[in-house]
């Protein structure tokens, strides 16, 4: 589904991602796990396309989209959230959603001036997305509401109904859980789980290591930029090198 | 009650009451220079309209609005004075001449973000100014542009008379909001909404930033040439002050107060600010002392300006009401249904 060659990538003379071959099967939750700074946001934006590979490749469903712009590669089924996002507080829920499948829609200047058949079509198409979206996280009842009058976990959930309201085939999550209370982290693993039952591949970087071990199908672990350590979240767990990177920086001995 | 008469004021039939009230204020009006200075709002109001677009909706602090509007007056003084075009066609020409001239700044400078895209456009913006005021050969330079065709009435109606231009300017104002609105509930507004929000955020779902942004400044530059050109149409005298820079501070406190990014806010800032500034007249340059806290108390306490705070208010009350009247359904229902099983 997901494969990467040799990918690394240069900041002035730091490698954040260095040399990182690695494969992610279909339908499966796959975990990257790392200390802090270790390169795991680096290595989304890179599949995203944000930035640039310095060098390395990166085919997404048999296509090479390593030299993609960002809006191509959503547009290939590639959907993501931010470690945080920024949404449009003064709007309702819904309404920052709709525009979420514009990237499969075709309307532009001439349908608003005519207000072609087309674009309502395709208003009425996104809508249905943005509700579908909603509904599949579990917000339907606060579809009308500000953003800026729901939690933290609510917002969390209407970033991925934003990402799913893109029709990906993967999703990338950055620190989806970051900053909600545990009952709340197992209602997110939840909706992860429910993402993979239908047929989603779901990517996702995580601090937290009991959410990880309970959903993860296989885990990749960063360090410095490199690959440590992949596999099932047992086989990782015993590793030593993990054990060493967690215990041996000892800043993220806690995470 | 006040939350009923609120909610009336967005019924889509409020429309027509002010329309209505646009139609008649020239005969209710005590002074031609009454007509006259509303005329002018809705001129200014037509280029914050294009503002709200760029600046608005899609989130790029544009300081080259003004600019932009003298190039379209400009365009057609030339043209009308110079060049003895007749009024329509220079019209046109000058729509036609904001578009290109914007998409080609815009090309260049939305390659830039946040404030460097600001400082690019500040300069852009005193380029025009410099041009106008330099070039002589071609713009007279500080001496302006005078002998302005009015727009031709082909016989039927008299530009040169207040009160048909104020219906003139009227008709485009209308057709504006009319654009703006549908624009706005598009798709492609809320694509334009989605870039404000962040542009990494925006790419991630699939937009393509540049064509997007660019779209939005030509659509804003656009409205800017129109608002000028009806400037010169109706002023018949130009000259390079009208691309100070202090303009386009000006629009963009019409926008702050009235609301920015919202429908109706440019117009009820434009109206508002046009009309206060009028009857401080007598302050002189000291009515700044009055203005100046005045904006920042709106800045700070009403970020969203007049219409946009008034907007949320109502959508949170009968949100609340929604909310607490379902709620309300939902327990007469649970006790309804044990009452049942009781009997
Ligand atoms: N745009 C950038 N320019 C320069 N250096 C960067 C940039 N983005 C990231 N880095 C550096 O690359 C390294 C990896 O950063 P990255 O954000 O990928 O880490 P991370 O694993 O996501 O950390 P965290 O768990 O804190 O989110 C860090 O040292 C960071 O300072
Ligand atoms: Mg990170």
């Amino acid at each position: 589904m997901l494969r990467i060659e040799n990918l690394t990538k240069m900041f002035g003379g730091l490698a954040a991602v260095k040399d990182i071959s690695v494969e992610f099967e279909a339908n499966q939750v796959n975990a990257i796990i790392g200390p802090n700074g270790a390169g795991k946001s680096t290595f989304f934006n890179l599949v995203a396309g944000s930035h640039k590979p310095s060098s390395g490749r990166i085919i997404f469903d048999g296509e090479d989209i390593t030299t993609l712009r960002c809006d191509h590669i959503a547009q290939r089924g590639v959907g993501r959230t931010f470690q945080t996002t920024n949404l449009f507080e003064q709007a309702s829920v819904l309404d920052n959603l709709i525009v979420g499948h514009r990237l499969r829609t075709r309307s532009g200047l001439w349908d608003v001036l005519v207000n072609s058949r087309r674009l309502q079509q395709e208003e009425k198409l996104s809508r249905e997305k943005a509700r579908e979206a909603l509904d599949f996280v579990g917000l339907s009842h606060v579809e009308n509401r500000f953003i800026a009058d729901i939690t933290q976990e609510e917002r969390k959930r209407v970033a991925f109904a934003l990402a799913m309201a893109t029709d990906p085939k993967i999703l990338l999550l950055d620190e989806p859980a970051a900053g909600v209370n545990p009952e709340e982290t197992d209602g997110l693993a939840q909706l992860i789980r429910k993402m993979k039952d239908h047929g989603l591949t779901v990517c996702l970087i995580e601090h937290k290591m009991d959410m990880i071990m309970g959903i993860a199908d296989k885990i990749m672990v960063l360090d410095h930029g490199e690959k440590i350590a992949e596999g099932a979240p047992e086989q990782v767990r015993e590793d030593p090198a993990v054990i060493e990177a967690y215990l041996g920086s000892d800043d993220d001995a806690a995470a | 009650m006040w939350l009923k008469l609120a909610a009336l004021l967005t019924r889509p039939a409020t429309k027509y009451v002010f329309i209505a009230l646009a139609l008649v204020f020239p005969l209710v009006a005590q002074n031609e220079y009454q007509i006259y200075v509303m005329a002018s709002a809705f001129v200014w109001a037509i280029a914050v309209y294009g503002l709200n677009i760029i600046t608005g909706y899609c989130g790029q602090l544009n300081l080259a609005h003004g600019g932009f509007f003298a190039l379209g007056a400009y365009t057609l003084g030339l043209l009308t004075a110079d060049y003895s075009w007749s009024y329509w066609p220079a019209f046109v020409a000058a729509l036609a001449m904001t578009a290109v001239v914007g998409f080609f700044v815009g090309i260049v400078s939305l390659r830039l973000k946040e404030h460097y895209f600001a400082i690019f456009t500040l300069c852009v913006g005193f380029i025009m100014y410099m041009l106008m005021d330099k070039w002589e050969e071609l713009t007279h330079g500080p001496v302006g542009v005078r002998n302005i065709a009015p727009p031709n009435g082909f016989g039927l109606v008299d530009f040169t008379e207040t009160t048909p231009i104020y219906y003139l300017v009227l008709v485009f104002l209308m057709l504006t909001m009319w654009f703006i609105g549908r624009l706005s509930r598009s798709l492609l507004g809320r694509t334009f909404t989605a870039i404000r929000n962040g542009d990494e955020l925006a790419q991630s779902l699939g937009i393509n930033l540049m064509r997007n942004k660019v779209l939005a400044f030509v659509l804003s530059t656009t409205f800017a040439g129109l608002a000028g050109a009806l400037y010169a149409g109706m002023v018949r005298f130009i000259g390079p002050e009208d691309a100070n820079v202090l303009h386009t501070f000006d629009m963009i406190t019409y926008l702050l107060v009235g609301g920015i990014g919202t429908l109706s806010g440019p117009l009820v800032g434009t109206i508002g600010i046009v009309w206060l500034t009028q009857s401080l007249q007598f302050m002189e340059e000291y009515r700044m002392i009055l203005f100046g806290p005045l904006l920042v108390f709106l800045v700070i306490f009403f970020p969203r300006g007049i219409v946009g705070s008034f907007l949320s208010w109502l959508h949170r009350r009968t949100q609340g009401k929604a909310e607490a009247a379902a709620k309300a359904q939902q327990s007469r229902d649970t006790t309804g249904r044990r009452v049942n099983n009781n009997a």
